[in-house]
């Protein structure tokens, strides 16, 4: 019996430390969702672009660890600017489903030129942290629970607290917030569209740089990653596109009922359900809740 | 322009006709090497006829689906088993049944948009997607307990003859083409589609004149999805002639949006231009990187500059013509009737009022 609790317990704290991945992607979509009011399906594509220039520059130019971060996360700065100037200003009064689609062109922009320039062979992105179990925790608690994970869960909650207050309690914040509501009305009053939507997108592909590099040290840094960060839409759906909490608690959501489900029911059915499980989760969701849990109720006016 | 049979024109029969001389008369004459069928007609046909299916829920009803490709592999797989199965249905009868079955997979996954729209209703349909593969891949009654993974399709058999050359295989996909597009053409434009449009332009509006959003939005993923079930079926019987649930995968679900997307959201000829373009551009693509570069660069650097252009077309069509090539063709057939007709003012008006 305690031996059955503790796998419970065990496969329940390495899906939610799981969870904290996708809701590593799945907050850059709502950096720029709060912003923007723009579904950036890109999001993945960028996570991926962003890891494999890390990586590239580590590994092709030998360049040292931290400078090759941060000259990722410039990179991902220029990304941000050229989206913005090409890609959103052109679309600013196009339908919310034709800003969707041009996204899912730029995912394709992003992809294809990542791929270009460093390839398309599996990378490995060590960041000093294994993915193995810690053994303090085995010790003590007889939990199996990886470093990497935990570290994962670490990186994201320090993220998640720093852009609430940075959304909360900053003058620049409220100007996200102004903007997000209604970008008309907050321009006339002074507030600089353009900056704020710089500033936006660059955060954004930071978020992506930070989420790629989790992903990478577990998986590889491969094309696979835009298909694993496609799982940030359900944790998006469950959590609400506009808030930052929401994001973290559907990852959890998400990373903990597709683990529990995979181990306990997924045997009966011969496995892999976790491919779609998370996306019928959202479906019933949608179903029950549309906004989420934390969204704003979405109203529609004639 | 007064319809004459049905809701089809004098100018759409005119049409029909060029277009069937164009394409069972001098196709199969001039056209002799098998690779043309094999790779570029047969696939053409198959992903115009799933892409006219995606346009069904997205061009004319506006509703956001990725999920062509579940669709594909549940007709696929239902035509495999009828087939095996059944075999008293015989093709044609396999074929409507396999569409039918992915027409109820199609009603099922559709549901979720009566509450949702917009990248939501997206989510929902990469359920579909994930949901029918998985389900293939797992039970191993659909594939016929086969361990292999890739299972040869079986010959189409018509009125007692196996048809195996690819001109054969190529007629037979034309004529389902054929006939499709007809009827599809005929809904788009019959009140059946002014529904899906009334829908598309403003949902609350449409209910608001007593068109029933359950009904409408329900029948358009039925449709689509018996369309992209049928496409599906011809695709791995005719084209891939094996079948295994990876070649049904998202991507190729991005490829039949983008097919629907950057041919024209709302037209029927768009599904073919569109279809046309993203098979071709890779091949053309290819053999400049063959015979300019003389195979300097290579293939992956290609196939990713491939996606780059898919991609900056994308953004580039949604700026500037977000009605897609269909448009551009049209724009350029209403200048060169101005060109050529325009030399007073009087025949410049009646051409303008021909056009409408």
């Amino acid at each position: 019996m305690v031996e059955e609790l503790l796998f419970f317990m065990e496969v329940l704290v390495g899906g939610l430390l799981a969870g904290t991945m996708y809701s590593l992607v799945a907050l850059g979509f709502v950096l720029i969702f709060k912003a923007s009011a723009t579904f950036n399906f890109s999001q993945g594509a960028m996570v991926f672009f962003s890891v494999l220039a890390f990586c590239g520059f580590m590994q092709d130019f030998n360049i040292p660890f931290v400078l090759a971060f941060i000259l990722a996360a410039l990179l991902m700065v220029v990304v941000g600017l050229c989206t913005e100037r090409l890609v959103l200003r052109p679309l600013m009064n196009a339908s919310e489903d034709t800003v969707l689609m041009a996204t899912i062109g730029l995912g394709y922009v992003l992809e294809g030129l990542a791929q270009a320039a460093w390839g398309v062979e599996v990378r490995r992105l060590d960041l000093g942290i294994g993915d193995f179990p810690v053994p303090w925790i085995a010790d003590n608690l007889k939990l199996f629970i990886s470093a990497l994970d935990i570290f994962a869960g670490l990186v994201a909650a320090f993220m998640i607290i720093g852009l609430f207050l940075l959304f909360k309690y900053t003058k620049i914040g409220l100007g996200l917030r102004a903007v997000a509501d209604d970008a008309g009305a907050a321009s006339s009053i002074g507030i600089p569209l353009k900056h704020i939507m710089l500033l936006v997108w660059s955060a954004a592909g930071v978020v992506a740089l930070v989420a790629g590099c989790m992903w990478g040290a577990r998986a590889g840094v491969q094309f696979a990653l835009v298909d694993l960060a496609l799982k940030a839409l359900p944790v998006l759906i469950i959590g609400g596109f506009s808030s930052i909490p929401g994001a973290i608690v559907g990852g959890l959501i998400i990373g903990a009922t597709e683990k529990v489900l995979e181990v306990y029911i997924g045997p009966f059915f011969g496995g892999a359900i976790e491919g779609w499980a998370p996306y019928v989760l959202a479906i019933f969701f949608l179903l029950y809740r549309p906004e989420g849990l934390f969204g704003e109720k979405i109203i529609r006016r004639v | 322009m007064k319809p004459v049979f049905m809701t089809y024109t004098k100018k759409d029969l005119i049409n029909l006709a060029v277009c069937m001389v164009l394409s069972v008369l001098i196709i199969p004459t001039f056209i002799t090497t098998e690779y043309w069928y094999t790779s570029i007609l047969i696939p053409w046909l198959c992903l115009a006829l799933a892409t006219i299916g995606q346009q069904v829920v997205m061009g004319y009803t506006g509703q956001l689906a990725l999920g062509a490709a579940g669709f594909m592999a549940a007709g696929a797989f239902a035509m495999f088993n009828l087939i095996l199965r059944v075999p008293d249905l015989g093709f044609v009868g396999s074929l409507i049944v396999s569409g039918l079955i992915a027409a109820a997979f199609g009603i099922l996954f559709g549901l979720p948009s009566l509450k949702v729209r917009g990248i939501y209703l997206m989510v929902a349909t990469l359920a579909s997607q994930f949901f029918i593969i998985w389900m293939i891949d797992k039970f191993g009654w659909f594939k016929n307990y086969d361990s292999s993974g890739i299972i040869t399709a079986q010959d189409i058999v018509i009125l007692g003859k196996p048809l195996t050359t690819p001109l054969a295989m190529y007629f037979v996909c034309l004529a389902v083409t054929t006939v499709l597009t007809l009827l599809a053409m005929n809904m788009a434009r019959g009140s059946t589609g002014r529904n899906w449009m009334a829908v598309r332009d403003m949902d609350i509006a449409a209910e608001s004149m007593g068109v029933s959003l359950l009904r409408t939005k329900v029948q358009a993923f039925a449709i689509s999805a018996f369309y992209c079930g049928v496409a599906g079926a011809l695709f791995a019987f005719c084209y891939l002639k094996s079948l295994e649930p990876v070649a049904f995968d998202i991507k190729l679900s991005f490829k039949i949006l983008f097919m629907c997307i950057l041919g024209g959201l709302g037209t029927i000829n768009g599904a073919f231009i569109g279809a046309a373009f993203i098979l071709l551009f890779p091949v053309l693509l290819n053999s400049v990187g063959n015979n300019v570069f003389h195979g300097a660069i290579d293939a992956t650097i290609i196939s990713s500059i491939e996606q780059v252009i898919f991609g900056l077309l994308m953004i580039i069509f949604m700026i500037y013509e977000p009605l897609g090539m269909a448009k551009l063709w049209e724009n350029l057939k209403q200048s060169i009737r101005l060109k050529l007709f325009s030399s007073g003012t009087k025949s410049v008006k009646s051409s303008a009022q021909k056009s409408e």
